[in-house]
């Protein structure tokens, strides 16, 4: 076990990355630890350990149907926030193959739902979004009706991920009840499930419990009741028709537990995170020179806040606040694994370039937040003075 | 020096195998000896640039005209010296 990395101290540092994943919401840890001794046998069995797990699985379903608002048969535990997505929109499509096979999405949407549209067989359009980032119900009315063909299925996100902006899902839902054939909508609620309540409109939606303080590997698969959804991977004989593979209950419960514990305070938490988001885009637009922040300032997710830097390599931005102590995400190229710029941030037309997101955990204080940005005008001052500009 | 089309002398700024941000750097360096109405060409390999180049001039007030291809078919990004 030498060879194994030990976590370092998390004390000492300010973790601003709550998107990217948050840290496991104490109301999760000691249900999961519970779950792990409770919940350990096969919850299709008849013996009395496998009545325990099966009892903790529903359990699990039915804490996350009521904090979420839906039927408990309309949701799903997936593998992760990913697998939902794949499953959720592919299985929507299938469910769609007699009325059509286009796919129309935002141009902004996670690249979970872009990756399902490339491998599904059908064709899949962009549709392009505001300087915010947003889709406007009008642009989808007019691609559907410009689609030269049936449309399947329209893809829009309940908030963007990369910048925050809250999508119209209720008035482009409605604009797609206008239009003939009942075009369901897919929803990728992984940004904002917990943090915000869910919208109205969607036929299918997915999300993910680590963005919300849930373990990790576990995803949420909603497809509404009535809808005609078929499952695009091989089947299981298991409890739950939609997934596939051995449950993990302790992993579900663990979830439930924490989205129950959010929801239940994200009244509050919201509005303070709220506020420490405005304190950053003030401080940044005003103390920090050639700075686009983007994304709706107002109708927003409440903990994530994005902008970039004029001249500043976001790698270097990066490692720059992280060894002074402060981790965040950036959409910048030289941060992606493709090198290629952020599609977001692209589809908005804003730089790619110096860019930061900085989301807030549910317990980030103004203190940290302070600190950090003193932090990020002197690392971005230093990067600009060494270019000379 | 090429001639792009419909457009007066370009001058060319060979960005070529220049990741993000350092078109955009060369840019801001280059653009205080163009002459106010004069237009340069970013000449960039890099993705980003697309982007970029169009979002510096939208932030710095001066006039971005789109892309073409130099000789060597690489994008270039044509930027016009506003004030």
């Amino acid at each position: 076990m030498s060879d194994v990395p030990r976590p370092g101290s998390a004390d000492q540092l300010v973790y601003l990355d709550a998107a990217s994943s948050e840290r496991l919401h104490p109301a999760a840890r000691d249900v999961l630890s519970a779950a792990l001794d409770a919940g350990y046998a096969d919850p299709r069995r008849l013996h009395g350990p496998a009545r325990s797990a099966r009892l903790l699985l529903d359990n699990a379903r039915e804490a996350s149907a009521a904090a979420l608002g839906v039927r408990v048969d309309e949701l799903s535990f997936t593998r992760s926030g990913t697998d939902a997505v794949h499953r959720g929109l592919l299985g929507l499509l299938a469910g769609r193959t007699r009325a059509g096979s286009l796919l129309l999405h935002s141009a902004v949407e996670h690249s979970a739902v872009l990756h399902a549209a490339e491998w599904s067989r059908g064709s899949a359009t962009p549709l392009p979004v505001d300087a915010v980032g947003r889709l406007a119900p009008d642009v989808v009315r007019a691609a559907v009706r410009d689609s030269g063909q049936p449309v399947a299925v329209v893809a829009c996100q309940s908030a963007n991920h990369e910048v925050g902006t809250l999508q119209p899902v209720a008035a482009i839902a409605a604009a797609l009840g206008e239009t003939p054939g009942e075009i369901p909508l897919f929803m990728d609620a992984c940004a904002s499930m917990g943090r915000v309540p869910l919208p109205e409109g969607w036929a299918v939606a997915a999300g993910s419990a680590h963005k919300w303080g849930g373990p990790g590997g576990v995803g949420v698969l909603l497809v509404r009741k009535g809808v005609r959804w078929r499952n695009p991977y091989p089947t299981d004989d298991r409890i739950d028709e939609r997934v596939a593979g051995f449950e993990d209950v302790p992993a579900a419960l663990a979830a439930a537990a924490a989205l129950q514990a959010v929801v239940a305070s994200r009244d509050e938490d919201s509005a303070r995170q709220h506020a420490l988001v405005d304190t950053v885009r003030t401080f940044v637009a005003r103390e920090i020179p050639d700075v686009e922040v983007v994304g709706d300032p107002d109708d927003r997710l409440p903990h994530l806040v994005t902008f970039s830097c004029l001249y500043v390599d976001g790698e270097v931005l990066v490692r720059g606040l992280d060894r002074r102590g402060f981790a965040v995400a950036s959409g910048s190229a030289c941060t992606s694994s493709t090198l290629a710029p952020s599609h977001v941030l692209a589809a908005m037309g804003v730089l790619t370039h110096g860019n930061l997101r900085v989301s807030l955990t549910r317990d980030t204080t103004p203190a940290q937040v302070e600190a950090f940005l003193v932090a990020l005008r002197e690392v971005v001052a230093g990067i600009r003075s060494e270019v000379g500009l | 020096m090429t001639t792009g089309p419909g457009l007066p002398e370009v001058r060319e700024l060979d960005c070529r195998g220049m990741r993000c941000p350092l078109p955009v750097i060369e840019l801001a360096r280059a653009f205080p000896d163009l002459e106010v109405g004069a237009v340069l060409a970013v000449v960039s390999t890099d993705a980003a640039a697309r982007v970029d180049v169009a979002a510096w001039c939208r932030m710095r007030g001066q006039e971005y005209l789109g892309e073409d291809l130099a000789d060597d078919g690489t994008p270039r990004h044509l930027v016009r010296r506003l004030h």
